[in-house]
């Protein structure tokens, strides 16, 4: 999606943080230097076209239960079977196909380290693959977005 | 988790997630909105929210991008063997490269070396292969063996959902 200069500078200036006071439009607007109505023309459009995911708070589950990187080494023929048998866990909330032997690389999230356990033996079960369980030792970043810099 | 919060600060944080973590209304005050449907005063919300995220319980609030509809379709899970001895060093420095998004430690495995992490997003291959080559110029010597595993499809990407699981399910915010 191709994004006019307010969009790209309400992003880049935004997606850190929003003004936590009265009418945050507003005064995102006199940092902008434009109306209200245009911040919230773009963000619409934004949502719209879904180049924006949502506007509000992102919770950080991970103080709120357990949560794991799991990898799967899948051939290649049973790719669509074994992703389904994945995805079909509530627990799993990403999943991505990578180009590496381990190629199936999905997220499992659940109030309690006991539940992933039980999560991953059945995935074993069903899929007769040995999930590698890469759990989070220490985050030296977690995702605050980046700057979109210039369009080429 | 916050062990000693009382049982009805619990329960306004269970309503504000369930409210606002798929994302708030575009209407002029969501702040107004939110302390409506959680029948506190404006100066309360606020300072609820403060609060949550002070305590790191909400990360950002935020207008959330999503990269990969802006253009940036290219995204690369670098992965990189690097001396633990190090690891406390290089870790935040890696962490903190602006084109990092994501950068974690993780445990090696019988049949995986590698114990740090950094996602990289690009709008071409060639953008993503610069910002790994440039994490190698960081790590230097400390670093044994990398690699980068690029996404080729996405599979499932719910972004998740707590409150809508089931009630016992429910982790406290």
């Amino acid at each position: 999606m191709h994004l006019d200069d307010l969009s790209r500078r309400l992003i880049d200036r935004f997606q850190h943080g929003l003004p936590l006071c009265a009418e945050p439009y507003a005064a995102m607007a006199r940092e902008l230097d434009c109306s209200e109505a245009a911040v919230l023309d773009a963000l619409a459009l934004l949502q719209q076209a879904d180049a924006l995911s949502r506007v509000g708070p992102v919770f950080e589950h991970s103080r709120a239960g357990a949560s794991t990187l799991v990898a799967l080494a899948v051939p290649e023929e049973r790719l669509e079977q074994v992703a389904a048998q994945v995805n079909q866990h509530p627990e799993v909330n990403h999943n991505y196909l990578r180009e590496h032997r381990y190629n199936l690389w999905f997220v499992l999230t659940a109030p309690h380290r006991a539940q992933i356990d039980q999560v991953l033996a059945q995935i074993a079960a069903e899929t007769g693959l040995a999930p590698l369980d890469l759990p989070m030792q220490r985050a030296y970043r977690i995702d605050l977005g980046f700057p979109l810099g210039d369009t080429p | 988790m916050s062990a000693c919060i009382s049982p009805s600060e619990q329960a306004l944080r269970q309503q504000l997630l369930a409210l606002s973590e798929a994302g708030l209304p575009l209407v002029d005050d969501p702040w107004a909105w939110l302390a409506e449907r959680l029948q506190l005063s404006l100066d309360d919300c606020l300072a609820l929210l403060q609060r949550l995220q002070g305590e790191g319980a909400i990360r950002r609030i935020a207008a959330v991008p999503n990269h990969y509809r802006l253009g940036y379709r290219h995204n690369g899970m670098t992965v990189w063997d690097v001396s633990d001895e190090e690891m406390a060093r290089l870790g935040p420095l890696v962490g903190s490269q602006p084109f990092v998004s994501h950068c974690y430690r993780r445990p090696r495995r019988e049949d995986w070396h590698y114990n740090l992490f950094a996602m990289v997003h690009g709008r071409t291959a060639e953008e993503i292969d610069d910002y790994r080559q440039r994490i190698r110029e960081l790590l230097g010597n400390a670093c044994r063996a990398d690699d980068m595993l690029v996404s080729s499809r996405i599979l499932k990407k719910t972004g998740l959902r707590v409150a809508s699981r089931t009630a016992g399910d429910t982790p406290t915010v």
